[in-house]
């Protein structure tokens, strides 16, 4: 039985970050008026690049050819320190949350420096704002998984339904504004509306899309797979936080895909009705998960000291 | 006015012999006096006037003779005057430290006949030699360059663009064109005709259709039915209201909301499609013809544009609306690349951008043909705001002006059923067509376009002279992005839509 919800949590990793974007672009394709493409497009996207020939440029060094590994590396074993479609992390270890967010780091950085070696102007400034809102959104996340970590006595992401039993009345309110973080985190990380837009084709607005102009084919296609896992892995947390421990572990995938679906939905219907923020205005949009990251690690204070 | 120049209407000719010329000293004297005023604004009205034409042409023997075409905006008529540079004589006094808006009217002449303007501050190609051109640079340790083109992302055309940033703001940007400089105006000298007139610029084909086929009336002396000429007016509206929604189309993708970019994609659709069944071409290709157009439309069609633009209109304004609503696509438009009243009609901004900068010109109603008139529309009245939000503003105002005049259109055609839509044009004569300079100026949806020809003592054609709105308004473009995002340029970029192979013909 073990072994069979591994193997599950091994398909959801391989197949869902590809119906995330799907489902995300049917529903904009919806609210647009128009029928979309298929929910597995990006999956069909996936493979037709893979079969594609590289196209390197001359300036690059290893680096360049470097960071695509690396950043699809650093997913899927930031993948494994959280939990899942079966409730639970596949590696499940003391402190996992420090290591998934610092080889999420790692990840980035090696994005960053792909980026910078290309010698493009382009790519320098996307790297420069990738840099400049992936170091505000860090100490935020830091706050909540701190707070947790206080709450629960546990530095593990398994922890998080414990805020539950150990925080009482406190802890809907720190679940509550957990989630919301958590979705902004996700509208951040994932690049998405209003923070930066996937879908165009402005070298000059662009935020993550500018960083990867230079790679293709099998490179390009593990950078959105990598993307899109980011998005999974970040939506996993949100289910983890709400889906409650009592039910049972088939019950749990099923809220776990539900979650995930709706989740999507959310960011495609969000996608459509609002307008990109200003690059200026995006710090603002940030400090706004700060805010109520401050607001867990008040909740959490007043818990434990308070009284 | 006195002897130095001579009074030209709009879609009228003056013989060439009448046209008095200036030692160049004296020109320039009268250019700066006639044109100092058009940099103190009042209610959006320039005082002065603005250079609406200035090129040479080749006077034999070596000689070049430079002709003026000013534009008198408030009595509606323009002033002409030339000087004659003999062989020798290589360069002169520029006129661009005292009246700005010249900058780029002395850059062509200089490209193209190698007379220098003297003291030009910013003598720059404009068509040609863009590889031996030194960029403005900047120092700094936090300066920065972004290089983007001439080849850019998506199907649009090639410009280049130099961006010098601090961090994320544009100190300056420098832009560069020319790369589709395909030798127009000569070639309309060589063998005009509307084919090659209408595709001069692709997005304003009825206006440069129309302006070159009432130039080429004028010349000929060519007469055309009422019919007709309303059926012109009718298509030129339709142009300026789909490429308008098709503008806000794209405004609205630029900033990524996404619901404007279907809306207004599918309401163009159906106005370029009425184009499609009256015309036979989506952009109205081959409607305009010398004397007339090549297709009636009958009550059956009239009726069925009226339904479509019905709905249309009624789409447009809810998305507009709803738009203007939203607190995330205002943030985005307001005050973002503005350009001042002042600094407009000092740089000489023209057509949609102008009046978005809160300048009243509309060379529809400053210089009004016969049937214009007789559709009593009426001019729009916008606080000038300057920023993408007037342009936004500005081009939803102008969609339902269009949709109105169309209306008024659709009406009129009624009490002219029996008249034919195209007379041919056997029956010219060549006679008045010696030694003349005509001058035909269409308000496109974009903005004027000038057309001006002149014959020789043959009657044939000698010089062509194209003026686009964008050769004025991309200096607007390079102004408005200063101290703005450089993420912003895009959305700026979108809201002038300003035409590259309309400016490098």
């Amino acid at each position: 039985m073990a072994i069979l919800l591994k193997l599950a949590d091994l398909i959801i990793i391989l197949i869902l970050p590809f119906l995330i974007s799907g489902v995300i672009k049917k529903t904009k394709a919806f609210w647009g008026g128009r029928k979309g493409a298929s929910v597995f497009q990006p999956l069909y996207d996936f493979i037709k690049l893979i079969k594609k020939d590289f196209v390197i440029s001359k300036t690059t060094s290893f680096v360049f050819k470097l960071t695509p590994l690396v950043s699809l590396a650093g997913l899927i074993i930031a993948a494994l320190f959280v939990p899942l479609g079966t409730g639970c992390a596949m590696i499940n270890v003391e402190a996992g949350i420090i290591i998934f967010a610092y080889i999420l780091g790692l990840s980035k950085f090696f994005a960053l420096i792909g980026a910078m070696d290309t010698g493009s102007s382009f790519e320098g400034m996307g790297a420069s704002r990738e840099a400049c809102f992936t170091s505000i959104v860090e100490p935020a996340f830091f706050m909540t998984a701190a707070s947790i970590m206080a709450l629960t006595g546990n530095f593990t992401f398994d922890s998080l339904s414990k805020i539950l039993e150990n925080a009482g009345s406190y802890g809907v309110l720190i679940i509550i504004f957990a989630v919301l973080a958590l979705l902004l985190m996700l509208l951040i990380e994932g690049c998405r509306v209003p923070v930066d837009d996937p879908a165009t084709h402005l070298e000059l607005t662009m935020i993550h899309e500018v960083m990867i102009l230079d790679n293709s084919a099998f490179d390009l296609a593990v950078i959105s797979y990598a993307a899109s896992l980011k998005m999974l892995l970040i939506s996993s947390l949100i289910a983890k936080l709400i889906i409650p421990e009592s039910v049972g572990t088939l019950e749990y995938l099923g809220f776990y895909l539900l979650t995930i679906f709706l989740i999507s939905i959310i960011i495609g219907t969000l996608e459509s009705s609002i307008a990109r923020l200003r690059m200026s205005h995006v710090f603002e949009f940030i400090f706004v998960m700060s805010s109520f990251a401050l607001i867990i690690l008040s909740l959490t204070v007043t818990r434990m000291f308070g009284g | 006015m006195n002897s130095n120049w001579i009074k030209i209407k709009n879609n009228s000719k003056i013989s060439l012999l009448d046209i008095p010329i200036l030692d160049i000293s004296d020109l320039r004297i009268e250019i700066i006096s006639l044109c100092r005023g058009s940099v103190s604004v009042e209610n959006g009205c320039i005082n002065g006037f603005r250079p609406v034409g200035f090129f040479g042409k080749d006077w034999g023997r070596g000689d070049t003779r430079l002709f003026v075409v000013l534009s008198d905006d408030k009595n509606g008529v323009f002033y002409v005057s030339s000087a004659l540079f003999k062989a020798g004589i290589r360069e002169y006094d520029s006129i661009t430290p005292e009246i700005p808006a010249f900058h780029i009217f002395e850059r062509e002449f200089f490209e193209e006949f190698g007379i220098k303007p003297k003291d030009h501050p910013w003598l720059k190609p404009l068509r040609k030699n863009q590889d031996d051109y030194k960029f403005f640079e900047m120092d700094g340790e936090e300066i920065h360059q972004v290089a983007v083109g001439p080849i850019h992302a998506g199907v649009i055309e090639p410009g280049h663009f130099r961006f010098m940033c601090n961090g994320e703001t544009v100190y300056h940007l420098e832009i560069m064109l020319g790369y589709q400089h395909r030798g127009v105006e000569s070639l309309m000298v060589q063998r005009s005709s509307n084919r090659l007139a209408e595709s001069i610029c692709g997005d304003s084909v009825i206006a440069y259709n129309l302006a070159y086929s009432r130039l080429m009336e004028t010349v000929k002396g060519i007469s055309v039915s009422s019919k007709a000429q309303l059926i012109r007016l009718l298509a030129l509206e339709m142009e300026r209201a789909a490429i308008h929604i098709g503008d806000l189309g794209a405004i609205a993708g630029d900033i990524a909301y996404l619901m404007g970019t279907s809306v207004f994609g599918a309401t163009r659709t159906l106005v370029i499609n009425t184009m499609l069944e009256f015309s036979g071409s989506r952009f109205g290709r081959g409607l305009i013809t010398l004397g007339g157009v090549n297709f009636d439309i009958d009550d059956d069609k009239i009726q069925r544009a009226k339904k479509t633009f019905d709905k249309v209109e009624k789409d447009v304004c809810r998305m507009v609306k709803t738009m203007l609503k939203n607190s995330s696509v205002v943030s985005r438009l307001e005050k973002t690349g503005t350009v001042s009243t002042e600094r407009a009609a000092e740089i000489g901004l023209v057509g949609l951008a102008a009046r978005a900068s809160g300048l009243n010109t509309d060379s529809r109603f400053d210089f009004p043909d016969k049937y214009f008139n007789i559709l009593n529309a009426e001019r729009i009245h916008l606080k000038g705001t300057g920023d993408v939000n007037a342009r936004f503003k500005i081009r939803y105002k102008e969609i339902l002006q269009s949709f109105s005049i169309i209306g008024k259109i659709f009406d009129k055609l009624k009490e002219y059923e029996k008249e034919p839509v195209n007379c041919g044009y056997e029956v010219l004569s060549k006679e008045n067509a010696k030694d003349v300079f005509a001058i035909s100026v269409v308000e496109g949806w974009r903005g004027e376009v000038v057309h001006i020809a002149m014959t020789d003592g043959t009657g044939r054609l000698t010089r062509y002279k194209i003026k686009d709105p964008s050769f004025n308004n991309w200096y607007g473009l390079a102004l408005a992005v200063r101290n703005n995002g450089v993420s912003d340029f895009p959305l700026c970029n979108k809201s002038f839509n300003l035409s590259y192979c309309g400016c490098d013909l």
